[in-house]
């Protein structure tokens, strides 16, 4: 860069590569969030409120180790298929048809690994296989065909609920006796291993996001300011090994009996999804692709992008997420039935979606939206069990939460055209 | 040289067109949308399309662009015979477009939007720092101040900055030929001049540079050339400073310019020996085809430039 383009640089183009102090970065947040580009935020405050709520209401009970646990265990399932959903969502398409799905895949994993005895690890890419080719095949109906996705998905939430009854028989259920199955969304790492991946994590993060900063500065590109990134290093650092330590205690109730301590294995299994995920929808020319269609489908398509094929892809993406995320839920069951993945996962996932900031409208979301929004509703149904209140209130309180997240959605969207950020 | 044939033998270099179309046609079923069009786009010129609605403006553009196929005619580009079979044909000889409609993602930033379906770095990993610096330099090169950070969302911009980043793709490319849809038919008057002034800077760094615009301000303010449809016929490609604002105005609501006894076109036409059009293609034009130099501009496309 020389000096005379340096002039045309407007000061402020500069100022975020002088050091930071505390006070711009926050300033920097609020002028964005005052934009309407608030992103996760209600959905993370509204989690912080929940889980305070439930902590005094039930102290004895919520806050405890063998709850939280549970808590990740039973919202894996929605999570991913929430993680899914994202990618359909961005393109301002909708699956209605994931939970089935995933129950015909998880069903095709059952058969495979019980009736005909196969390893455990053909059996899950096989169920696996069974979901992307779902997807494949309603991918085909919406890019090729044209059907609306609402339709053709629709049409797929009902046939696939009958597909799943039909391998699976009406009221039967299909039992896992496969150790690593079972283990997907009911085992523990042990210890050290938890606490090894935390900190690999933690460092990880660290050095990635560091050497990243350096290499933008080193080219004269504005880079974030390193006061940011330590604060951001030292937050992930505290909640994950806090989260460690918290869930390596003893939490069996009887641990004479049976020992349970450690991370949960199904936690590294969302860790993987999440920055796997996260690198193609951020860091490859696909994802930035699946962001332009969603934002500007003509746009996109006179750019040269081949629109059918991104529509195609993320409906196979968002099978094949599904089948991983029934199946987690049926390890957790350790039985596949044909409701495995009933009526309210599909709802719930969406929800978590929505509720995690991602836009119905298309263009806006992240991965990370997915287990924010998993997480809310696993709580408010996780904790309201424990308050000992009716299935109907359960629904209800989940309803609501979806509603003010839509509402949130609808506002932000409203404030972000008042000031021309969309 | 009065008289040559298009495919001019001995140009100077600056002089040759880059782009040229003779003889066009087009229909779309029963409707002959274009009708044995000529069109020149020079290096370093901005040349203006205008004519009234329905005049076959869009269809000439799209049918450079490649979106479809030309009936009959010939598509030059460097003096040389191309077929364009679809737009990325067109981006490949250096021709972009800039629609009207712009086709930005609001969703995405600066960067992503101009660097859109050429993404630089792999398939696998995209090389975001390359692409903001070249982004950055492009934009710098253009002398556009008005950009803060190349990594705002398009959503925040204003019109006038929407329409720079357009341009500023359409130029990323190391392109020849830029063809600009009506850039300031959504603008006010302060973004307008920025962006006619950047139109201006692209032909000055020697681009060709085909404007339409239903503006007549805005077009005797820029262009070096004026060519005028009428029902699908290029009645006219004259120099601007030759003609009169009345005059293009004529041509464009009734395909001649009457006979005011105006010279200039002709005169000019003849001193500059610039004689790529072809008289074959005039003689086909129409009511306009059979008059005779001196009636002004009409029977010009052979003459002027």
């Amino acid at each position: 860069m020389t000096a005379t383009t340096d002039e045309r640089r407007t000061p402020e183009a500069d100022a975020p590569n002088e050091p930071a102090s505390l006070g711009s970065i926050t300033r920097d947040y609020v002028a964005r969030l005052r934009g309407g580009d608030i992103g996760s935020l209600p959905a993370i405050l509204g989690l912080i409120v929940l889980v305070i709520v439930f902590s005094a209401l039930r102290p004895d009970t919520f806050t405890t180790s063998l709850n939280f646990a549970n808590l990740i265990g039973q919202s894996a399932g929605v999570m991913v298929i929430a993680m899914g959903l994202v990618f359909v969502l961005l393109l301002g398409e909708i699956d209605l048809s994931a939970g089935y799905t995933g129950n015909v895949a998880a069903a095709v994993m059952g058969v495979a690994l019980t009736n005909h005895g196969w390893p455990w690890l053909p059996s899950l890419v096989v169920g696996i296989l069974t979901g992307t080719f779902i997807g494949l095949v309603l991918g085909l109906l919406i890019s090729r065909l044209g059907i609306p996705s609402f339709i053709a998905t629709l049409a797929a939430f009902l046939g696939l609920q009958g597909v799943s009854l039909k391998i699976i028989g009406e009221g039967g259920t299909i039992g896992f006796q496969n150790d690593v199955i079972l283990k997907l969304n009911n085992g523990n790492l042990s210890i050290t291993t938890g606490w090894v991946l935390a900190i690999a994590g933690v460092a990880a993060y660290a050095a990635v996001t560091f050497l990243t900063m350096q290499r933008r500065r080193r080219r004269g590109l504005v880079a974030q300011p390193m006061l940011l990134w330590a604060m951001k290093s030292a937050g992930l650092a505290i909640v994950v090994l806090g989260m460690t330590a918290y869930l390596s205690q003893e939490r069996a109730i009887n641990p004479l009996l049976k020992s349970l301590k450690g991370v949960p294995i199904v936690v590294v299994i969302i860790v993987v999804l999440v920055v796997v995920l996260g690198y193609l929808l951020n860091r490859t020319a696909w994802g930035r692709h699946v962001y332009a269609v969603g934002g500007n489908t003509e746009a996109a398509r006179r750019s040269g992008i081949n629109v059918a094929w991104i529509k195609l892809s993320c409906f196979m993406m968002s099978s094949s997420l599904a089948a991983i995320g029934v199946i987690l839920i049926a390890s957790r069951d350790n039985s596949v039935s044909p409701q495995t993945a009933g009526n309210e996962t599909l709802l719930y996932a969406v929800g978590a979606a929505v509720i995690g900031g991602t836009s119905l409208f298309g263009g806006k979301g992240r991965i990370t939206d997915a287990v924010i929004g998993g997480l809310v509703i696993a709580v408010v149904n996780n904790g309201m069990g424990l308050l000992k209140q009716p299935q109907a209130t359960v629904f209800m309180v989940t309803g609501l939460v979806l509603l003010i997240a839509a509402a949130v959605d609808a506002l932000s969207r409203r404030r972000a055209t008042a000031s021309g950020r969309a | 040289m009065s008289v040559t044939a298009p495919e001019q033998t001995a140009p100077t270099t600056s002089e040759q067109p880059l782009l040229s179309l003779r003889g066009i046609q087009k229909s779309f079923g029963a409707v002959h949308v274009l009708r044995g069009v000529d069109l020149d786009v020079r290096p370093g010129h901005v040349t203006a399309l205008v004519g009234d609605n329905g005049a076959g403006k869009s269809t000439l553009i799209k049918g450079i662009a490649g979106i479809y196929p030309f009936d009959e005619g010939e598509y030059l580009f460097e003096g040389r015979p191309v077929k364009v079979h679809g737009p990325k044909d067109a981006n490949e000889l250096g021709i972009e477009i800039v629609y009207q409609d712009l086709a930005l993602c609001d969703n995405l930033d600066v960067v992503n939007n101009m660097f859109l379906g050429r993404e630089l770095g792999s398939q696998a990993m995209l090389d975001d720092n390359t692409m903001e610096q070249r982004a950055r330099e492009t934009l710098d090169g253009l002398s556009v101040r008005t950009l803060k950070s190349v990594r705002t969302k398009v959503a925040s911009l204003s019109g006038g900055q929407r329409q720079t980043v357009a341009i500023a793709r359409a130029v990323l490319w190391n392109s020849k030929v830029v063809i600009l849809d009506e850039p300031t038919a959504a603008l006010g008057v302060a973004q307008t001049e920025q962006v006619l002034r950047l139109v201006r800077r692209l032909a000055d760094r020697g681009l060709g540079v085909v404007l339409i615009s239903h503006n007549l301000n805005d077009v005797f303010q820029v262009a070096d050339d004026i060519a005028v449809l009428y029902l699908g016929q290029l009645v006219a490609q004259v120099r601007s400073d030759e003609v009169t604002h009345g005059q293009v105005v004529e041509l464009i609501t009734t395909g001649s310019s009457g006979a005011h006894g105006n010279t200039n076109g002709n005169t000019n036409g003849n001193t500059n020996g610039n004689t790529n059009g072809n008289a074959n293609g005039n003689a086909n034009d129409g009511p306009n085809g059979g008059t005779d130099g001196t009636d002004g501009v009409t029977t010009t496309p052979g003459g002027t430039r």
